[in-house]
């Protein structure tokens, strides 16, 4: 077993509970801060640790962090991004409902680090139960003293928030959760200017995902230098992959990041195999928005080396060869698996999803599902291959969030790697795979 | 402050740091200016969902890591110093251009001959400078059915391009939220309570602003293609606008009023209602004379004052 940053007691029952955690080493990060630390002390240790971003995008959260604007007088937000509704990914559910307080210790190192009085989480609605496990922890927090007025008498003040969502995955976007948090409709901002400069009410404010936050606490404990010497070159520390599909061993896995994908799939301590005996088909490995990869490539990259589980080996080859490591949603397909019914299924999700502000996605979203449908019906036409394909790369880096590169990747690659199961429901005008 | 330096389609220019790229094309005028859908210089907030004022920033400045060459929204990036910005010289941005209108178009009914706005149509005008001459989309389109705004504005989803323009002027006007959208994607609406934005004696505009045949004029409905009105510069003393418009005729009747757009389809003034809806006859307004209208545009069919094709280069086929 590798290390565990963030799972090591996640199976002992009760963890959820203050005395649990506690017992476990639980809140020794905070003390020890509050005690002796400085802000710029923590912020330094973050930033040695190398850690990145277990949102999506992999960015850097020390330099996250410090792009808040100190200087000025306006109050600043430390926001906590648990919205996680990307198909295929549910690690940060996992981590909330075992053990939240690591959550709350994390949000309290973190709003010390950045000088925020206030924070906040906000949680994908449907979780509700979740919710509960956390509004407990945090009154129980609350309770202990280490949130609120004065907390350890450090002169350090904390107030935690959550905010549920109302069932939409685009306000998993920063600057759409912002407006949503606002109480506005949830639709993503224009950037610049960043959240950093200037993101909820007007103010600096940080936004991180639940598993950066979680990662926190270790972090403070054993210092950044120990942090950074995990992992692989620039994919420093553990990361949680939600592994799900045809796997004879589904679940969520805190691996230490650089585990060759090989092991991850076959290894006994992992997911141990494709079930049925069956052949692995593709693997979707960072959530439904990143490039699909067939068997072959997943495994290896182009240039015939074993691919790692890291930011850097998953790119790999670009998107021409390789995909990215994102939530760290890891989809499994075997040999009986449709390649074109699944990406109808990812399209229909990101049309469903679309806020609709900008013309690209908004249209371009709901054309590209029709087509599929069509195409999986047994309807469609040799053409529409291409056009699928022109549709989506007219969507890319076109819009104004994201999630318009986010319907169209799995498209583009989809149509790159698995043209002839395209061609063969067109020559037999059925989905093949319907018995 | 000392002046940012942009170039433009290799054309230089100088402007004040935070201005946008668009602004700074519009300052150089002509060919370099790219269209615009949603943005609106008078609505503070407006811009960057129509994406059809897109450019190709093909060098930022050392001060902005961001990796380029990028297309942008250049209605809401501000231009950094040192900034290149490809528009009619990169054939990226053309190609782009023609994706984007061809989205505008795939929801959009197309029933042009049969729509109050032809003639005048910023979303007409697009297509036919910066769009495919052919349709690749075959599936059915999203309609809806159309909703009266109070008794004198109608409005109509199926032509709207949600370029949020109406969103923006409701909120300006009234200072509570009674205008927005519904639902998500391309099953959004326009919505209002509707009531309220009507009691406003400045709802009218939102007509204006309109780029397309979404928001009509109930007064004015099929009473006439826009090309049969003689347009006419007028004013009266009024309390609460400029009183500044242009006036709609045939004959002797004046079949609509609306305020006065700018070269780039925008309203000089915001106009009340009164004025818009309750004035139609001629002893209402003190008349200047005919509104100059480009040479290139339909609506000029009827014009006599002609224009000189060749001072009009500003590659906007809209009303000036
Ligand atoms: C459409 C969309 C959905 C997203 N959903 C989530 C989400 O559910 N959870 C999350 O942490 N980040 C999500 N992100 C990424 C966030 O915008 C943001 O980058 C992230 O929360 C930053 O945290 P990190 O730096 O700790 O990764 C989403 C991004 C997009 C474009
Ligand atoms: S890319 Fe899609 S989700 Fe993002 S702002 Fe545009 S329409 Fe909304
Ligand atoms: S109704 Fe007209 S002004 Fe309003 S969003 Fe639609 S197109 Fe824009
Ligand atoms: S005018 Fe710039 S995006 Fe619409």
């Amino acid at each position: 077993m590798g290390i565990k940053i963030l799972t090591e007691f996640i199976d002992l029952p009760d963890l959820n509970r203050f005395e649990v955690y506690r017992k476990h080493g639980g809140y020794e990060a905070v003390e020890k801060v509050l005690k002796n630390d400085t802000p710029d002390h923590v912020l330094a240790e973050v930033k040695i640790s190398n850690l990145r971003g277990r949102g999506g995008a992999g960015f850097p959260t020390g330099l996250k962090w410090s792009f808040i604007d100190k200087s000025t007088d306006k109050a600043r937000y430390l926001i906590c991004n648990a919205d996680e509704s990307e198909p295929g990914t549910f690690k940060d559910r996992y981590l909330m409902e075992r053990n939240p307080h690591l959550l709350i210790e994390g949000m309290i190192l973190a709003s010390f680090a950045l000088g925020v009085q206030q924070s906040f989480i906000y949680i994908r609605g449907e979780l509700f139960y979740v919710l509960n496990i956390l509004e407990k922890a945090i009154s129980e927090a609350y309770a202990k003293g280490f949130l609120g007025k004065n907390i350890l008498g450090s002169g350090f003040n904390l107030d935690l928030y959550c905010h549920p969502g109302a069932g939409a995955y685009i306000c998993g976007e920063e600057t759409a959760l912002i407006e949503s948090l606002e109480g506005k409709r949830g639709n993503p901002r224009m950037k610049p200017p960043f959240p950093a400069v200037s993101g909820l009410y007007g103010c600096p404010t940080v936004v991180n995902n639940v598993e950066t936050l979680a990662s926190v606490p270790w972090i403070v404990k054993n210092g950044g230098e120990a942090y950074s010497k995990i992992g692989i070159g620039r994919s420093t520390g553990t990361k949680l992959i939600s592994a799900c599909g045809h796997l004879k061993r589904p679940g969520v896995y805190e691996i230490e990041l650089g585990l060759p994908v090989e092991e991850f799939i076959y290894g006994e301590e992992y997911c141990q195999g494709i079930r049925n005996g069956n052949k692995l088909k593709a693997v979707v490995a960072g959530g439904s928005s990143v490039p699909i990869l067939p068997a072959n490539l997943i495994l290896k990259t182009a240039k015939g080396e074993p691919r790692l589980m890291s930011y850097e080996s998953l790119q790999e080859g670009g998107f021409e060869t390789g995909t990215m490591l994102g939530s760290g949603g890891f989809i499994v397909m075997d040999e009986t698996t449709c390649i074109v019914k699944n990406l109808w299924n990812f399209t229909r999700f990101y049309h469903h999803e679309s806020c609709g502000q900008c013309s690209p996605c908004r249209e371009g979203t709901g054309w590209m599902e029709k087509i599929l449908h069509r195409i999986e019906s047994g309807q469609g036409k040799m053409s529409d291959i291409d056009l699928l394909a022109d549709v989506a790369k007219n969507i890319e880096g076109n819009t104004i969030c994201p999630l318009g590169d986010a319907s169209a990747w799995p498209v583009r690659s989809t149509v790159r790697h698995f043209r002839t199961e395209f061609e063969k429901h067109l020559i037999e005008k059925r989905c093949p795979y319907i018995k | 402050m000392s002046l940012y330096k942009v170039t433009i389609d290799t054309i230089e220019i100088e402007v004040e740091p935070g201005t946008t790229i668009l602004n700074a094309a519009r300052r150089i005028g002509g060919k370099v200016v790219p269209p615009t859908m949603c943005f609106y210089s008078k609505l503070k907030g407006s811009g960057g969902k129509c994406r059809s004022c897109l450019v190709k920033v093909a060098q930022s400045s050392e001060k902005d890591p961001r990796p380029m060459p990028k297309l942008v929204a250049s209605c809401s990036t501000p231009v950094q110093d040192g900034m290149v910005v490809e528009n009619i010289t990169s054939p990226e941005v053309v190609e782009a251009r023609k994706a984007i209108v061809e989205f505008l178009l795939i929801n959009h009914p197309l029933d042009c001959p049969v729509c109050d706005q032809a003639g005048e149509c910023d979303l007409q005008n697009l297509t036919y400078e910066h769009g495919l001459s052919s349709q690749r989309y075959e599936e059915e389109r999203i309609t809806f059915e159309r909703i009266d705004i109070g008794e004198k504005i109608q409005l109509h989803m199926n032509r709207c391009i949600l370029c949020y323009r109406c969103v923006y002027v409701a909120d300006q006007i009234t200072g509570k939220r009674v205008h927005g959208v519904l639902y998500r994607g391309d099953h959004a609406e326009i919505s209002t309570y509707v009531s309220n934005v009507i009691e406003n004696d400045f709802s009218g505009n939102i007509i204006d602003v309109c780029p397309v045949g979404a928001l009509t004029d109930k007064t004015f409905r099929f009473k006439s293609r826009v090309w049969f009105t003689k347009p006419m510069n007028a004013h009266r003393n009024c309390s609460k606008c400029a009183g500044e418009v242009v006036l709609w005729e045939s004959g002797e009747d004046i079949l609509r009023v609306t305020g006065r757009k700018d070269q780039y389809g925008e309203l000089e003034h915001f106009i009340c209602n009164e004025c818009r809806f309750e004035k139609k006859k001629t002893s209402d307004w003190i008349i200047e004379g005919p509104r100059k209208i480009k040479h290139s545009s339909v609506i000029s069919q009827n014009n006599y004052e002609y224009i000189n094709p060749a001072e009009n280069n500003d590659g906007n086929l809209g009303i000036t």
